[in-house]
C-alpha cells in the first residue's frame, strides 16, 4: 500500500517537474550557452552592486577593535549593536534633540507624499479623462519639466520663497513636493491605459459628479499607480538632505543631521555606517512591499510620440 | 421638454466650439488647478524668472539692474572656472548618461530572462543602491585615505601600492571614482521602466518573428523587442539625461566643495556657489538658464535619435 502511494507521489512529482521545466524553457531563439552566460554575468554584477551595501551593514556591526584590524576584514566577526547605540547617544548630545530630526524627516516625507498623491491624482484624472481644451498643452509642459531638474529652479525659487515668507519653514520643502511632475506623469499615463471610459461614462449618466467618480471609481482602479507614486515621492523626501531654504537646526532632516556626523576618521566609521543602514532600511522595505505594483505602473509609463 | 438639438462641431465657429467645450468641462479645470497653480509657481515661474534675471545684476537687496548680455559675456570670457565646470559637466554627462542608460537597458533585458521569483530578487538587488539614501558614503570607507581604508590596506598588503593613496583628494582618481559611484547609483527609475517594458511586450510577436527568420536573442531584441518598447525607451532616456546632469550633490558629498583644483566642479556647483553663497542672483540666473537649455537640448537631441530605433 505504502509503496503504491509513494510511486504515485513520485510520478506526480515528476510530471510536475517536467511541466515546470517546459514552462520555463523559452525554446524560441534561446541558446543554452547564452542563458548560462547571461546568468553568470548577472550574478557577478549583482554581487558588485550589493557588496557596498553589505559592507555598510558589516561596518555598522563591527566593534571598535575590529575596525582597527590591519588589513581590514570585509565581514564582521563579533557583531554588536554598539554603533547604533553610540549613534543615538551622539545625537542626543547635539543641540537639537535627536527625535526632532526624525520627526522632521517623517513629517516632511509623509505630508509631502500625501499632498503629492492627492494633487497629482486629481490633475492626472482631469488630464486623462476630462476632455477640456488646453489639456494637451498642460501635459506637454509637464513632459518638458521632466527634462530639467530642481537645480535650475532652486536659485529663483529662493526669491519666491522669501516673497512668500516661507524661508526657514516646513512649507518651503513640503509644498513644492506637491507639484512633483513625475508623479502626475505616471498617474496620467496609467489612468489612460487602465481606466475604462465607458465605466466613467455610465457613472456620469447615473448622475455622479466628477469628484465622486474620481474617489469611488478611478482611484480604486489605479491602486498600483498611487502606490508607486508613494514610493517615488517618499524615497525622494526621505533621502532629502540639507535644503537651501532652511537655516534653523530645528527644521533640518535626519539625513542632514547624520551627514554632519560622518566626519572622516576611522573611529566614527562604525557610527556613520550605522546611520547609513538606518537610512537605507526604510526605502528598501517600502520597495520590497510595493515592487509588483511599481512594475505594473511603470509598464504603462512609456512616452508616446 | 424640448428636445435638445445635438451639437456638432461644424455647427459653430472654432472659437465658439472651444468656449462651449470649456463651459461643459469646467470641472476639469478645477481638478487640475491645485497642482498646476503650484507647478507654475515653483517650476515654470522660476525658469522664466531666471531667464529674465540673467540679463540683470541682482543681489536680493536692491532692485535688479539691467545689464543685457554682460553676465553671459563674463561667464564665457572672464570666468575660467565656469569653462572648467561646463567641460566637467559635459564629460560627466556624456559618460554617465549613455552609460546608465545602456546598463539599465542591458540588465533589465537580462533580468527579464529569469523566472518571476528570481526576477523580483534581482530587480531589488540592482535597484537598491539608487534608493538607499546616502549609502554612497560607503565608498569613502572603501577608498578611505588612511591605511584602514579597504583598498589602501589590501593594495599595500599585496604590494600593489607603495603608500596609502588619498583617493578622494587626488585629482587623478576623483573623476573616475565619482563616475563609478554615479553609475552604481544610476539603475533607478529608468531601470524599472525598462523592466516593466520588457514584461509587456506581446509574446506572440516572438513566435511570429521566429517564423519570419529571427535566429537569436540579439536579433529578437533589435527587430521586435526594442521597437515595441520605444515609449519606455523615450522615458528612460529623458530620466537618464536629466539624472546625468544632476549628480552634483553626490560629488559634493564624496569630495567636498570646492573639489581639489576644481577637478570635479560641475555647473551645478558653480550655480550653488554664486546663488547660495555669493548671492549674485543675476549671474547665477545666467548659469541656471544655460544649464536649462543644455538639459532641454540634450533631451531633444536624444529623443529625436531614439525615434530611429529599429526602423
Amino acid at each position: 500500500m505504502a509503496f503504491k502511494d509513494l510511486k504515485e507521489k513520485l510520478i506526480k512529482y515528476n510530471n510536475k517537474r517536467l511541466q515546470n521545466k517546459t514552462q520555463f524553457t523559452r525554446s524560441i531563439n534561446r541558446s543554452k550557452g547564452g542563458d548560462v552566460g547571461i546568468f553568470i554575468m548577472l550574478a557577478i554584477v549583482a554581487i558588485i552592486m550589493v557588496l557596498p551595501l553589505v559592507y555598510a551593514i558589516c561596518q555598522s556591526l563591527k566593534p571598535l577593535n575590529e575596525l582597527f584590524i590591519f588589513p581590514p576584514r570585509f565581514f564582521v566577526i563579533n557583531p554588536t549593536w554598539k554603533n547604533f547605540s553610540d549613534l543615538f547617544n551622539l545625537m542626543n548630545d547635539s543641540w537639537v534633540p535627536f527625535s526632532r530630526y526624525i520627526f522632521n524627516t517623517v513629517f516632511i516625507s509623509v505630508s509631502g507624499t500625501l499632498g503629492n498623491v492627492v494633487f497629482a491624482s486629481y490633475a492626472a484624472y482631469a488630464l486623462a479623462k476630462i476632455k477640456f481644451p488646453g489639456r494637451q498643452f498642460l501635459f506637454s509642459v509637464v513632459v518638458y519639466s521632466l527634462m530639467f531638474n530642481a537645480t535650475v529652479t532652486g536659485i529663483t525659487n529662493f526669491i519666491t520663497m522669501s516673497a512668500l515668507g516661507w524661508v526657514d519653514t516646513y512649507f518651503s520643502v513640503i509644498v513644492p513636493s506637491f507639484c512633483y511632475t513625475f508623479g502626475l506623469y505616471l498617474m496620467k499615463q496609467f489612468m489612460e491605459s487602465s481606466v475604462n471610459d465607458s465605466v466613467l461614462e455610465s457613472a456620469r449618466l447615473e448622475g455622479a459628479g466628477e469628484n465622486l467618480i474620481f474617489w469611488k471609481i478611478a482611484m480604486p482602479m489605479v491602486k498600483p499607480a498611487w502606490i508607486t507614486l508613494i514610493i517615488f515621492v517618499f524615497k525622494d523626501l526621505w533621502n532629502m538632505g540639507a535644503s537651501m531654504f532652511i537655516y534653523s537646526e530645528q527644521f533640518k532632516t535626519f539625513n542632514y543631521a547624520i551627514s554632519q556626523l560622518v566626519t572622516s576618521g576611522i573611529a566614527r566609521q562604525g557610527v556613520s555606517a550605522a546611520s547609513a543602514v538606518i537610512m537605507m532600511i526604510v526605502p528598501i522595505t517600502v520597495f520590497v512591499i510595493t515592487q509588483s505594483n511599481v512594475i505594473t505602473t511603470m509598464s504603462a509609463s512609456g512616452m508616446k510620440d | 421638454m424640448a428636445k435638445e438639438k445635438a451639437v456638432i462641431r461644424s455647427d459653430m465657429s472654432r472659437f465658439k466650439w472651444t468656449l462651449n467645450e470649456i463651459r461643459k468641462n469646467k470641472v476639469g479645470y478645477f481638478m487640475a488647478a491645485p497642482f498646476f497653480i503650484l507647478f507654475f509657481i515653483f517650476t515654470v515661474l522660476p525658469v522664466v524668472l531666471s531667464f529674465l534675471l540673467s540679463f540683470t545684476t541682482f543681489d536680493l537687496l536692491n532692485w535688479p539692474k539691467f545689464v543685457f548680455m554682460d553676465n553671459y559675456i563674463r561667464l564665457f570670457l572672464d570666468d575660467d572656472i565656469f569653462i572648467t565646470a561646463i567641460l566637467n559637466t559635459l564629460k560627466f554627462a556624456i559618460i554617465t548618461g549613455p552609460g546608465s542608460y545602456l546598463l539599465s537597458m542591458l540588465f533589465a533585458w537580462f533580468i527579464n530572462e529569469l523566472r518571476p521569483k528570481i526576477r523580483a530578487v534581482a530587480t531589488l538587488l540592482f535597484y537598491a543602491p539608487s534608493i538607499s539614501g546616502n549609502i554612497y558614503m560607503v565608498w569613502t570607507f572603501f577608498f578611505s585615505s588612511d591605511q584602514y581604508g579597504f583598498v589602501n590596506a589590501w593594495g599595500k598588503k599585496l604590494g600593489l601600492l607603495d603608500e596609502p593613496v588619498l583617493w578622494f583628494q587626488d585629482e587623478n582618481y576623483i573623476f573616475p571614482l565619482v563616475v563609478a559611484v554615479a553609475l552604481w547609483t544610476s539603475l533607478g527609475t529608468s531601470f524599472l521602466t525598462f523592466i516593466a517594458g520588457f514584461q509587456v511586450v506581446d509574446k506572440s510577436l516572438y513566435e511570429a518573428g521566429a517564423v519570419d527568420g529571427i535566429k537569436n536573442r540579439w536579433q529578437e531584441l533589435w527587430y521586435i523587442t526594442l521597437p515595441t518598447m520605444r515609449p519606455q525607451m523615450m522615458l528612460g532616456a529623458i530620466l537618464a539625461i536629466t539624472g546625468a546632469f544632476g549628480f552634483g550633490g553626490v560629488i559634493t558629498a564624496l569630495v567636498g566643495f570646492p573639489s581639489p583644483n576644481y577637478c570635479a566642479h560641475t555647473i551645478m556647483h558653480h550655480l550653488e556657489d554664486y546663488g547660495n553663497q555669493r548671492f549674485e542672483m543675476g549671474y547665477a540666473s545666467a548659469i541656471a538658464t544655460l544649464l536649462f537649455f543644455m538639459m532641454i537640448g540634450a533631451n531633444m537631441l536624444v529623443t529625436k535619435m531614439l525615434r530611429k530605433v529599429g526602423t
